[in-house]
């Protein structure tokens, strides 16, 4: 596979992982608020962005405990539904788009350039049905609304404080996994800034169903926490397909952890530490019929793994979440070849690895103003065919911005966003393998109701 | 020369007197001290939009909440270790922020930091000026509860009909007494007595030192009067016991021993 080929793959990836980013806006739930009277800032160091208090009420089944969490207690009115949209404004730039040296003449051959879009833009609606069907089994259902496609997000059930104790709590269906730092509900909004893609990463040329811990997955999951929530576990068992529906990939499962603990420091506040894994395996090939592959038949898994550890600190005002993971796929993953068919794999192939991280900052300065700061990168430490360019994969994106909320209220939210994100992938160019970067600028409205 | 004499005792005098009035308003549970200015950021974030700006129960959501939201400026709070018409203990306010009210919309705010809850003590005390012109009456003295026995639980039922507690909470505790649809609490709102054969969270905590607690002081703000004066501990007791059977056994005699009270200081978490 000749650098170009691995190169492309790597800038089809990144679209897919902008795609990804600009048609998932993470969520709060402003049918919570309004069933209980609180303010988003209860929930929300600033919406989306869950504080211990949030975080302690979705652990319990997205229940407060205090006896009206059943849906008895509600007007017979009462839909717990919400919705989040953002019209915005937004300017986005690539300098290593192949253009035609001839605007519509393709055959004029191929030149980099740089391409720059912008306006006025709407993403794609959130809307999330959530609360709980009876005291102690809560539910969530999100479908996905974009300017073409729908899907189903998230549909899933959860048995909550199993044998009356927090510790258990059973969920099956299609979920966002427990993540270090969820990638719902980050605060930045842009094409390169709002994603983590440390949650999303494959190296370039790589083949492996599972494509990160950020994508939504099918499976079963038991959870535990603390009355405080200091103390939180999830362990997960996902179906092999990436959280695609209707049994595409292979029988196999995969199996997702994480654990964190937090504690007080007297003067700073609540420090939160965490560990996760996420340890699977993909198919490599399919049975076929026809030549073509049967969906679900999947075989000739092999194994990789995803590991790290986590932390949020809190320093008066300022917040950070700092983020590391080691990633490790087997050598036919990394090299798109099928186990069956060793001989295929280049000379001296060996399965990738790498190393991967972020900061992500905040100040706030009020319920009603944050400030937003983050850095990322991922380095291969090993890339799977000798012949790739070292660095083939390697990213860095800082993203900057603030989120202000002109109105905060039990019924609804608003915030007004600004924000600039940059982002380098080194040596993706599709034509030259050089360094591919995108500019994004956001400025615009979020709102739920 | 004697007129500086006179300005300099002044100033002696007010800087005591407003030491002794900062002495008298700060806030401490176990080995924290409250911050108010901490602690109005924390009310800001959490709870205006129930107990309102100005701490008079008249925040945004209040006109949907049942019951209403608690008046700080009235200082009158139903969960308390000091008499009837006391201020509260810090430990009392931080104990209902911690725990919660149930059957009411005031969660518990255990997951906040107890720095954050002491904060939130000191600033809640801010709206009425009770806080800086009194101090709370020593804490009820809570006797040795003696063993439950059937004749325990007997006495506490004829005492829970001598005291006229079924007026309110009903024959078999069930809420439904003949006065229980006209009660209304200090701010003149409907209120509902407890069903106590319910089985749910007692508002105030369910120790049995809780319920022997909550009979001697009476929630203030609502009906429910203390019996300090015309209860002895026995007796009181033994209406503990009863209550308890009400609780787990609908009014059934109880085997069990009752549980332990629970500490209110605060401790790690």
């Amino acid at each position: 596979m000749g650098i170009v080929s691995v190169n492309k793959m790597g800038t089809h990836l990144l679209f897919a992982m902008v795609l990804l980013t600009a048609t998932r806006p993470a969520h709060a739930i402003p049918a919570f608020a309004r069933k209980y009277g609180l303010p988003c800032s209860a929930c929300h160091e600033a919406w989306p962005m869950l504080n211990n208090f949030g975080q302690t009420f979705k652990d319990n089944g997205y229940q407060l405990g205090n006896d009206r969490d059943s849906p008895i207690y509600q007007q017979p009115a009462y839909w717990p539904i919400m919705f989040r949209v953002s019209p915005t404004w937004h300017r986005e730039s690539n300098n290593r788009v192949p253009v035609d040296k001839v605007p519509g003449n393709s055959t004029s051959g191929l030149v980099e350039s740089t391409v720059t879009a912008s306006g006025f833009d709407v993403g794609a609606i959130d809307i999330v049905t959530a609360g709980t069907l009876s005291r102690n089994i809560s539910f969530f259902v999100q479908p996905f609304i974009g300017s073409n496609s729908a899907a189903l997000e998230q549909a899933w059930v959860r048995f909550d404080n199993l044998v009356g104790s927090r510790w258990l709590n059973f969920k099956m269906g299609k979920f966002e996994l427990d993540e270090p730092i969820s990638q719902e509900r980050a605060l930045p909004l842009s094409n390169t800034g709002g994603i983590y893609y440390n949650y999303f990463f494959t190296p370039p040329g790589d083949r492996n169903f599972f494509t990160g811990i950020g994508n939504f997955q099918l499976g079963a999951e038991v959870s535990g926490h603390s009355d405080n929530d200091y103390t939180r576990y999830s362990v997960a068992v996902v179906s092999n397909n990436n959280g695609a529906t209707g049994l595409q990939a292979s029988q196999a499962y995969n199996l997702y952890t994480n654990f964190n603990q937090a504690f007080e420091v007297p003067g700073l506040g609540l420090q939160r530490i965490g560990v996760y894994s996420y340890i699977g395996r993909s198919p490599t090939f399919f049975q076929t019929s026809g030549g073509q592959p049967i969906p679900g038949t999947g075989m000739g898994d092999r194994g990789f793994y995803r590991v790290g550890a986590y932390g949020q600190w809190y320093l008066g005002k300022f917040d950070f979440e700092t983020f590391y993971e080691h990633g490790y796929d087997n050598v036919f993953l990394g090299n798109s070849v099928p186990a069956n068919q060793p001989s295929k794999l280049p000379a001296g192939a060996v399965g990738p690895s790498w190393n991967g991280g972020f900061v992500e900052g905040h100040y706030d300065y009020n319920p009603r103003l944050i400030l937003i700061g983050k850095y990322e990168l991922i380095r291969m430490s090993q890339q799977a065919n000798p012949s790739n360019r070292g660095n083939a994969g390697n990213l860095d994106t800082w993203t900057v911005g603030y989120r202000w909320y002109p109105i905060m209220n039990p019924r609804a939210g608003l915030a007004w966003v600004q924000e600039y994100s940059r982002i380098v992938n080194a040596g993706t160019a599709p034509l030259s393998g050089k360094d591919d970067i995108n500019n994004s600028f956001l400025m615009g409205f979020d709102f739920d109701f | 020369m004697r007129i500086k004499v006179s300005l300099a005792g002044s100033a002696v005098f007010f800087f005591l007197l407003s030491s002794l009035t900062s002495v008298a308003q700060q806030t401490r549970v176990g080995n924290l001290i409250g911050n108010a200015s901490r602690g109005k950021a924390l009310y800001q974030r959490y709870c205006i939009f129930c107990h309102g700006e100005y701490g008079d129960g008249r925040g945004e959501s209040a006109p949907y909440l049942d019951p209403k939201p608690r008046d700080f400026t009235k200082a009158a709070f139903k969960c308390r270790s000091t008499a009837s018409g006391s201020l509260p203990l810090d430990t009392d306010l931080y104990d209902t922020i911690s725990r919660g009210v149930h059957a009411s919309g005031m969660p518990s705010w255990k997951p906040l930091l107890r720095q954050e809850r002491v904060d939130l003590v000191a600033y809640i005390k801010t709206f009425s000026p009770r806080f800086r012109e009194e101090k709370p009456a020593d804490p009820l003295v809570i006797p040795p509860e003696p063993p439950t026995s059937p004749e325990s639980v007997q006495r506490g039922a004829e005492l829970f009909q001598s005291m006229n507690c079924w007026l309110c909470h009903g024959k078999e505790g069930r809420g439904n007494g003949p006065s229980a649809s006209s009660l209304t609490d200090s701010k003149g709102y409907p209120i509902t007595p407890f069903d106590l054969s319910s089985g749910a969270h007692l508002k105030c905590g369910e120790s049995d030192d809780g319920i022997f607690r909550d009979l001697m002081t009476g929630l203030d703000g609502t009906p429910m009067p203390s019996f300090a004066d015309a209860l002895k501990p026995d007796q009181t007791w033994d209406i503990v016991h009863y209550i308890h059977t009400l609780r787990t056994n609908k009014g059934q005699p109880m085997q069990t021993p009752p549980s332990p009270s629970p500490p209110s200081e605060p401790k790690a978490e």
